[in-house]
């Protein structure tokens, strides 16, 4: 029992961190490309927020990972080399040497960027998301993940007002910035319903009080989305099929187009330190 | 004299720089949550981030690291605790001072737009000529702590230390 639950508190926490890393790597392609100085560094700065989040995450696992006695516990390929020192995860194996099945983000998170419209909805969708998530999170029963949780709402809470702000700019702009909004909804919505639902560690973490089911947010999330559509002038869809399996490992082929790039420097040069 | 150590760690920290921010030291932006003196070569810190993605925390614990081996500790642990979350309610009134002398306007004492309102701004004063006629150009700065605004009456861009 014991080890089961060590088991999904990792599945969790890993699922939590592999959301953030790869949104924050997604938004980090941003750099040097922004369509103005000032939104270049915007979107940098939710980047680096993103990214630390997942190391915070990722350093939790990595302890958990090497406090475990139970060899089952590091189902993650992480934990490689030969020598003894080695045979460790740390957040940089976690990050840079597991394989795309074993990344258990939501597919949304990986979505291309597109143009700035579809960069700024996504962000959105995420954020409101991680808003009503972390909420719950800072009462875990974990502390660590309630410290994290705490410390990453704060964060969010700016790139939600961001994002929201950019959505009704953009929606309720000029017929293009309209056009272009509409089509970014359009090619997002069908990521979005896979955020709540709840995979097996979420309903475990839920059941043991150490981490939110998703499906208890679906209710606030639409509410927030509905509100700020209307202001900015867009339809609230309906009935779009939605695609699944990000969060079991199975993702759109856009994941190792991420990985080729974020991981090439350990994957071609092994153990290179900067 | 176990004060004596005490104060002596707390002057070795404060010699300890924000690599970003290179006005303030880590006991004037608040980052510095605890200090455990476990005997004459033992020493715990713990400290905290402004930001989860603040890219300076790292530098700054091997600096304090390094401040602490001066004071001839021998066993120096440098933790990281995330809760509670750090505020700009923690930096001291020496610190922002300092921030507005190097021409960084000071986070703002009451917590205004720490929520998710939209197209708030909040009314800061131009750390060049007081004016308190300036406006935002963007809610992200050249660091993740800061935010960009322009003085209408001197015209000078400044950076505002956000308040977090």
């Amino acid at each position: 029992m014991e080890n089961q639950s060590t088991n999904q508190l990792i599945n969790y926490t890993l699922h939590l961190a592999d959301n953030s890393l790869i949104l924050g790597h997604r938004n980090s392609e941003w750099c040097g490309h922004g369509p103005v100085l000032e939104q270049d560094i915007a979107i940098t700065n939710i980047a680096l927020d993103l990214i630390g989040q997942a190391r915070n995450f990722y350093q939790y696992v990595a302890q958990l990972i090497n406090k475990s006695q139970n060899t089952q516990v590091p189902r993650v390929s992480a934990v490689g080399g030969d020598s003894e020192a080695k045979k460790r995860a740390s957040e940089d194996t976690l990050a840079y040497l597991r394989d795309g099945h074993e990344f258990k983000n939501c597919l949304l998170t990986e979505q291309p960027n597109g143009d700035w419209a579809k960069t700024v909805l996504r962000q959105f969708f995420f954020s409101i998301y991680q808003y009503f998530l972390l909420e719950e999170l800072k009462k875990s029963k974990d502390s660590q993940l309630a410290a994290i949780a705490e410390k990453s709402l704060k964060e969010v809470t700016y790139h939600l007002r961001w994002s929201s702000e950019w959505v009704i700019r953009l929606g309720d702009g000029t017929e293009e910035s309209h056009e272009r909004m509409l089509k970014a909804v359009d090619e997002l919505w069908p990521y979005t319903g896979e955020l709540f639902e709840a995979a097996n560690y979420e309903q475990f973490a839920a059941k043991e009080g150490f981490g939110a089911n998703p499906s208890s947010l679906k209710t606030k999330w639409e509410g927030k989305v509905k509100q700020i559509f209307s202001e900015a002038a867009l339809a609230f869809p309906k009935g779009v099929l939605q695609q699944t399996g990000g969060k079991e490992g199975r993702h759109t082929e856009n994941l190792a187009n991420i990985l080729a790039e974020l991981q090439f420097m350990q994957r071609t040069y092994p153990d290179s330190v900067w | 004299m176990a004060a004596t150590t005490e104060e002596k760690i707390l002057s070795v920290l404060e010699t300890v720089i924000d690599p970003e921010v290179p006005v303030l030291n880590v006991i004037d932006l608040g980052i510095v949550r605890d200090v455990v003196l476990h005997n004459e070569d033992e020493v715990e810190v713990a400290i905290t981030p402004t930001y989860s993605g603040c890219p300076a925390m790292d530098v700054i614990a091997l600096n304090i690291r390094i401040a602490l081996l001066t004071l001839g500790f021998k066993k120096i642990k440098v933790n990281q605790v995330l809760s509670p979350a750090w505020t700009t309610d923690w930096m001291s009134e020496e610190g922002k001072q300092k921030l507005k002398d190097y021409g960084i306007a000071p986070p703002t004492p009451k917590q205004q737009v720490c929520n998710e309102k939209l197209f708030s701004e909040e009314a800061i004063q131009c750390p060049h000529c007081n004016s308190w006629h300036t406006h935002r150009v963007s809610e992200f700065g050249s660091t993740a702590c800061k935010a960009l605004y322009v003085c209408d009456e001197c015209k000078e861009p400044f950076d505002y230390f956000k308040c977090h």
